[in-house]
């Protein structure tokens, strides 16, 4: 006679498909609390994955747009008198080494209307700049519509509108005229809208001698751009004030715009964390919604745990038949959760012209969670299964 | 070797706290290939003679020795072990997976044996051959009438090759034609060598099985063998 009574191991084959009698059996209990981890993991794969790609969005744009833009910008001195940058500030620095590009703007004070039926103090939000015909491709810019200030264009008096603008005033076709003070403008070209220095886009910009002439404008740049080798941007800007006003450096504020976008994505972090934890609550819920399936499954089916002892289940194997199902039961929320949060990212960023990105890791960490909410959601209704004395659960009713 | 009795209890007894006694003192022994009925009527502790010749509960007083190994000194594992090799159950209420065909039905009744996957489906198929429902194979228990269902469950309880068979009510949820052809089976099964324990409430079930364990209270009020239908001595039945 055998003495050797050893309880035979299942095959993890086996074990997966024990583990799955109980979801076949209740489909729609099984989706629905699927639904649960489903809607957490999918928060939390989308969460990770739009913040990944808009902020690869944005580190593209950077690239492409370049860090290598300063400004300097005319403001207040100790006094608190507004200077004057010179003249030649644009020569001046473009003397420096490693600048490569140098260009300026001013503000000139020209009100800008419609037309000439609107009242002058019925402003549009718009504000007038005679800026340098190198301006738009030192900036990086694009001419949305029309062309940009000509040799010939900036003599005259004709415009090109940033988009906000455009839009303000209502302009949609180049050839239309605006007014400027009393002065009919023609517009000959709409900006898209510039990435680096947005405050452009509000702006209704003429050439420095046409600003001369029609407007009163007397030659003194409000602010320089400068492009310059990548590695020498810190070095360029130690010395750009002194540079375009030596004594009144105190009073120019140097600026690089791509430190504004770098900002940007910064700032996103605090919302994509925030997300983040709406989704860990979601998927708090959801494992909670596991845990009640499984404690009412086993309530449920104490005949057939009964059975399954008669049959010759140890404990430890209708322990882990319950865990198995809660594993597989929150596996299946978490796949389809994790689907459909890359499914999210892939049309959102699609949607916004981005390259969808969802970083593996969030998938795994996906995984790992759901994983870990099964064993912790199962574990109770399984141990609890166990314990069930065989007589009492096959008489169950 | 000498086979020692499938089923041996000494002095077993089985009381619930607040003195409740279930079974008092009972001694009984079954031999290898015997076909007998405990039989009384309800409340008269023949279902928990069921649950400890079965090993599902065990006896608060006394030994209990199934298939040669005692009772208690077996942990869980090793009892769940015993039934999964020694001991098939048939139950009043089938207690057949809704859903699932026959055959998965009756091979579950090898997974905890340690069979593999494709073997237990082809045993299966076989044990359904025993009890005539080879062509009821596929069919989903909710397909299947009482009677058939009955015989799926008794393919379940024979298909590991049990030297016991544990039969409680097997008849009690058929009606009589149903009823005969399952006892005809327990009858071809014993036939062929199986130890087959019939618990019953019904006489005339109990009348026709060559050994009848009458119980009244808790206890054994008579032991008939009628006939020499088969001697406990000879360890095959049907020689």
């Amino acid at each position: 006679m055998k003495n050797d009574l050893r309880p035979a191991r299942l095959s993890p084959r086996d074990i997966l498909r024990v583990g799955a009698v109980g979801l076949r059996a209740r489909r729609a209990r099984v989706v629905l609390s699927a639904l649960g981890i489903a809607i957490g993991i999918a928060t939390m794969v989308a969460v990770v994955g739009l913040s990944e790609s808009s902020r690869a969005d944005l580190m593209a744009r950077l690239d492409r747009l370049g860090t290598n833009l300063l400004t300097a910008e005319a403001g207040k001195d100790a006094m608190g008198q507004e200077i004057k940058l010179p003249r030649n500030a644009v020569a001046m620095v473009e003397r420096i080494g490693p600048v490569q590009h140098a260009t300026a703007s001013a503000d000139i004070d020209a009100r800008i209307r419609r037309s000439d039926v609107v009242p002058e103090e019925r402003t549009a939000g718009v504000t007038a700049q005679a800026v340098r015909a190198d301006l738009l491709s030192a900036l990086g810019g694009e001419v949305d519509r029309g062309t940009w200030l000509t040799p010939a264009g900036e003599r005259l008096p004709t415009t090109v509108l940033g988009a906000v603008a455009a839009q303000r005033l209502g302009v949609t076709r180049t050839g239309e005229t605006i007014m400027m003070n009393d002065t009919r403008v023609a517009v000959v070209g709409i900006l898209q809208p510039l990435e680096l220095v947005p405050n452009l886009d509000r702006v209704a910009m003429v050439g420095f001698p046409a600003a001369e002439r029609y407007f009163g404008f007397d030659g003194h740049p409000t602010t320089v751009f400068e492009r310059s080798t990548d590695a020498s941007v810190a070095d360029v800007r130690a010395i750009l004030a002194r540079t375009i006003s030596p004594g009144d450096e105190m009073g120019i504020k140097v600026s690089r715009p791509s430190d504004a976008l770098a900002a940007k994505a910064a700032t996103d972090e605090g919302l994509t964390t925030l997300m983040l934890g709406l989704g860990a609550v979601a998927l708090l819920v959801g494992g909670v919604g596991v845990a009640n399936t499984m404690v009412i499954s086993v309530l449920e089916r104490r005949q057939e745990i009964g059975l399954r002892r008669s049959l010759g289940a140890t404990r430890g194997a209708i322990r882990l038949q319950f865990l198995t199902e809660s594993l597989l039961l929150s596996a299946l929320g978490g796949a389809t959760g994790a689907l459909l949060g890359a499914a999210t990212t892939y049309g959102f960023a699609s949607f916004q012209g981005w390259t969808a990105v969802v970083p593996p890791w969030s998938l795994a960490g996906g995984l790992a969670a759901t994983l870990l909410i099964g064993v912790v959601a199962g574990l109770y209704p399984a141990i609890r299964a166990s314990r069930l004395h065989p007589t009492v659960a096959l008489n169950a009713t | 070797m000498t086979t020692a009795p499938v089923i041996e209890l000494r002095d077993a007894g089985k009381s619930y706290p607040g003195g409740v006694h279930a079974l008092r003192s009972v001694s009984l022994t079954v031999e290898e290939g015997e076909l007998l009925a405990v039989v009384g009527p309800s409340g008269s502790g023949k279902s928990t003679m069921l649950n400890i010749m079965g090993t599902l509960d065990k006896p608060t007083t006394g030994t209990v020795r199934v298939a040669g190994y005692d009772v208690s000194e077996l942990s869980d594992s090793r009892l769940s072990a015993l039934r999964a090799r020694h001991i098939g159950f048939v139950f009043q209420h089938f207690h057949l997976a809704a859903g699932r065909d026959a055959v998965d039905n009756v091979a579950d009744g090898l997974l905890y044996a340690g069979v593999p996957p494709k073997e237990r489906r082809a045993r299966a198929r076989e044990a359904l051959a025993r009890v005539r429902l080879d062509h009821r194979g596929s069919h989903t228990p909710n397909e299947l009438s009482g009677g058939e269902k009955q015989r799926v469950a008794i393919a379940r309880a024979l298909v590991g090759k049990p030297r016991l068979l544990l039969a409680d009510e097997p008849t009690g949820a058929l009606d009589t034609a149903s009823g005969g052809i399952v006892m005809e089976l327990l009858h071809e099964l014993n036939a062929s060598g199986t130890t087959v324990c019939v618990i019953t409430h019904d006489n005339e079930i109990a009348d026709s099985l060559p050994r009848r364990v009458r119980f009244r209270d808790g206890e054994i009020v008579s032991d008939i063998r009628s006939g020499a239908l088969l001697d406990p001595r000879t360890q095959k039945a049907g020689s």
